[in-house]
């Protein structure tokens, strides 16, 4: 296996599973980013609170007119990936983390806390990946190759929750997992594990995990995921928020590594702010020995992507106004469907562009506490304090999970009465503790509570020579455990679809198929979804599905999304690709533009306003035609095409070049049209050259339109001098 | 109850506003801590099959093995010795290392008779 990979190849996922039994990760423990105290200088801007710059990276799509510079924020930024197939998972981590994520997430299976114990080999999962030891140690494999290739440490996170939480945290630790959720109030309260087994499991598994400096995220961001009215559970996420820290404490983590899952609980139309704001300010007001993971909000996020990206924005806002140290992404089309590949770099991107604009906010503006911001702040900590009173009162957490303390949709001390309550009796592996006799042994390091060692020794493991925490060559690998359900089946099915040059769109999952197409129709609610159907089915999509409908007048029609998958896959080697325009070497354009004194006329044709695209061109300043010697006379916007012909007879021009942005009725092919017949009329198109640029515009629609070139998005001056200079030598001119 | 519940709540506010925000904030983790110190406790002093699955995980044995040492160490009620305990037991023993004794208790249960 090779070290380092190649921006120009793919992952190569048999790679990645070739000698995995003896792979040991490189990284172990959670990174934070590198934060130059001084700012960040980069392309024309200062930065104030920005990490250093990634050595491979994909920009905002803006980023071509600020010299492609990617700034990338002070905060660790998290993106959750997991479509129940980890190989397709790892292509996606790549992608993500060139987009500037550095942490990444992976969901579990549905059902996996409830397991009784550690799966292994590479099962299929379902809304999630199954975490084995092979899984996780390919992936942090292919982390560690990703990381090389982007310049700056990559953190691999998972969960550290239901049954088997002390077994998973051993599992991390060994094979370099980085971060984890753990939260026994999780279990308890929405997987419906015994409050006892969960609390004692907790302890085992919060001190592993602190051995290793694996990054703890809490739970408590699911209370306003699940409460009806996620903005009236403040108070209660203070208190559970400070149970699972003091918890963590005391079994032995470090403050440094706890980091509390905290999500804005409001979306417009609500007027987030002032429910959101206080919040976060209570909150850092409390934890401030504590890290912050700004989690967007999913509450009330469904079917519309834009949507969701808009209550992101402002979820970001509220961390830069506040504190965030990681910011999480939420892919905005988690409400519809497990995320597509592209969702989560639109995610990513979401943080990434609200941060660069509001880069160094808190050195412009301050959060105003006089008035009703300090108020409402004060107001949720009294509750959050009353709420843990009235606890010890009653008798304990125990004692108020079973009274249906938490998830109440009321503000605290109201009850809706729809609190979860769960029975210390009963729940999954009820009655599974056991208490430890006096001669209670475990000879491991990073093992909490009660356990009687043999005096002198220097650690606990010297009884055994050493155990997997110590002495990594003393895991245990097991690879497959079902010969049907693997990775290697899978990867046999979708090989043509990776590497034997069978393409097929892709959501998920190499060679799915999955497209979404994106209307409007001119029908009432009802009749526009059954038309999405029927239209996609004659398309000849499968399994056509409406993920989204939205109604934009109840008469005129609907804004439809609708997914299928593409039933056919194209040979990439039947593809025509346009040969590259070869261009001439600078000085060679130079000499030519000199030699005939190269002059051109100019100007937006039509009624068209737009002028960037040609200034761009023509100008020295943006690497326009001027700065290779070519003189040019610009006639500004709007201008007709006669006009421009007539301006080039009189100046002798020999190039005319028309910018045409409007498209709308082809009026862009017909400027064109027109520009060539009108100087064959004049009688003067082999002395002129005629050339057209714009968005729409093609480089096939020059012999359609009768130009010698046309240009479309990302012209530069260079490429029409060189076109200019060519039809000048095939015409004997040079 | 509820309309209890409330009034004590107004009790509580008026008492806990004559406290700065930091004396608050010093109230709410003493609080927090006062909560957590049972289930700290509780921690402490018992086990689970999943800690010490976790622990034979440490000694090197793997996790399939692992699930069949605790459900016959718990068959033969001796989980609150530790698991890790008793196969270390066995291993003394019968003279053999820590792999082989797991796999020794797997395949016989009449292993784990009178070690203790």
């Amino acid at each position: 296996m090779t070290n380092q990979l190649d921006p120009k190849q793919k992952l190569d996922i048999e790679e990645i599973l070739t000698d995995l039994e003896h792979y040991r990760s490189r990284r172990k423990g959670w990174t934070w980013r590198e934060v130059p105290p001084e700012g960040v200088d980069m392309g024309p801007f200062h930065y104030r609170n920005m990490s250093r710059p990634l050595k491979n990276s994909i920009g905002l799509p803006a980023s071509k007119y600020f010299d492609h510079i990617d700034p990338q924020p002070s905060c660790v930024v998290t993106t959750e990936i997991a479509s129940g197939r980890f190989e397709d998972d790892l292509r996606r981590m790549r992608m993500a983390a060139w987009h500037g994520a550095d942490h990444l997430m992976v969901i579990r299976t549905t059902g996996q806390s409830h397991i009784d114990g550690l799966l292994e080999g590479t099962p299929e999962g379902v809304g999630g990946v199954p975490i084995t030891r092979k899984q996780i140690r390919a992936s942090r494999k292919a982390c560690d190759l990703i990381e090389e290739e982007v310049g700056r440490p990559i953190n691999f996170h998972s969960y550290v929750s239901g049954v088997a939480g002390p077994e998973v945290a051993v599992l991390f630790a060994e094979e370099g997992v980085n971060g984890a959720h753990q939260d026994p109030q999780y279990n308890v309260l929405y997987r419906n594990v015994n409050m006892y087994r969960s609390f004692v499991d907790a302890a085992e598994a919060k001190r592993v995990m602190a051995g290793a400096r694996i990054f703890q995220i809490d739970g408590a961001h699911n209370a306003n995921a699940t409460a009806k009215a996620g903005w009236l559970v403040m108070p209660e996420l203070l208190v559970q928020h400070g149970i699972n820290c003091a918890f963590s404490v005391a079994v032995g983590m470090d403050r440094e590594l706890i980091g509390l899952s905290t999500v804005p609980p409001d979306a417009p139309p609500a007027p987030k702010l002032w429910y959101d704001l206080p919040y976060a300010v209570a909150l850092r007001d409390f934890f401030s020995d504590y890290k912050m993971r700004a989690q967007q909000n999913t509450r009330y996020i469904e079917a519309d992507i834009e949507e969701a990206i808009r209550t992101h924005t402002i979820d970001t806002l509220i961390s830069m106004l506040t504190r965030a140290d990681i910011q999480s992404t939420i892919t905005p089309d988690e409400g519809r469907n497990v995320p597509w590949h592209y969702n989560n770099i639109r995610g990513i991107q979401t943080v990434k562009q609200t941060w660069a604009a509001l880069d160094g906010i808190q050195e412009l503006l301050t959060i105003n506490r006089e008035g009703p911001l300090g108020e409402m702040v004060r107001d949720l900590k009294i509750r959050a304090v009353a709420f843990l009173e009235e606890i010890l009162e009653i008798g304990g957490y125990f004692a108020a999970v079973e009274r249906g303390f938490f998830v109440d949709s009321a503000k605290y001390p109201e009850r809706h009465g729809d609190g979860i309550a769960r029975d210390g009796k009963g729940g999954v592996a009820a009655d599974t503790i056991v208490p430890r006799d006096p001669d209670y042994l475990a000879p491991v390091c990073s093992h909490f509570g009660d356990n009687h060692l043999p005096e002198g020794l220097e650690r606990p493991c010297d009884l055994i020579g050493g155990c997997t925490l110590c002495k990594p060559e003393k895991i245990v690998y097991i690879d497959e455990l079902d010969p049907e359900d693997n990775v290697h089946k899978r990867l046999e099915a979708t090989y043509p679809y990776r590497k034997g040059g069978q393409i097929k769109p892709e959501a998920e999952w190499a060679g799915d198929g999955v497209i979404l197409l994106q209307f409007f129709v001119p029908l009432p609610e009802d009749f526009a979804a059954a038309y999405g159907i029927e239209m996609a089915q004659r398309l000849g999509l499968e399994d056509p599905q409406v993920v989204n409908l939205q109604v934009l007048h109840p008469a005129e029609g609907c804004f439809l999304e609708v997914k299928g998958k593409v039933p056919f896959a194209v040979d990439v080697s039947t593809l025509k690709v346009p040969e590259k325009e070869v261009i001439l070497p600078e000085e060679e354009l130079r000499a030519a533009v000199k030699q005939v004194g190269l002059t051109v006329v100019a100007a937006t044709v039509g009624e068209d306003e737009h002028s960037v695209g040609l200034r761009e061109i023509l100008d020295i300043k943006h690497g326009g035609i001027e700065k290779y010697g070519v003189k040019y006379h610009y006639l500004g916007t709007s201008v007709p095409v006669s006009k421009l012909v007539d301006a080039a007879i009189e100046t002798g021009a020999h190039a005319i070049l028309i910018s045409t942005i409007i498209s709308h009725n082809d009026v862009h092919r017909a400027q064109m049209r027109k520009l060539a017949d009108l100087c064959v009329e004049r009688g003067i198109r082999d002395k002129v050259i005629l050339i057209a640029g714009g968005t729409q515009v093609t480089r096939e629609m020059a012999a359609e339109t009768g130009l010698d070139a046309t240009f479309g998005r990302g012209t530069k001056g260079i490429h029409v001098v060189n076109a200019m200079v060519k039809v000048l030598k095939e015409r004997g001119v040079l | 109850m509820t309309e209890d519940r409330i009034a004590k709540f107004e009790e509580r506010r008026t008492r806990l506003e004559q406290l700065s925000d930091e004396e608050l904030k010093t109230r709410f983790w003493e609080l927090c801590d006062q909560v957590v110190a049972p289930m700290v406790d509780l921690a402490r002093t018992h086990t689970s099959p999943s800690i010490e699955r976790s622990v034979l995980l440490r000694m090197g044995i793997d996790s399939v093995t692992s699930q069949g040492v605790v459900n016959r160490v718990l068959e033969a009620g001796l989980l609150g010795k530790g698991a890790g305990h008793v196969v270390l037991k066995v291993a003394e023993k019968r003279g053999v290392d820590i792999p082989a004794a797991a796999a020794l208790i797997v395949e016989d249960k009449e292993v784990l008779q009178g070690l203790w």
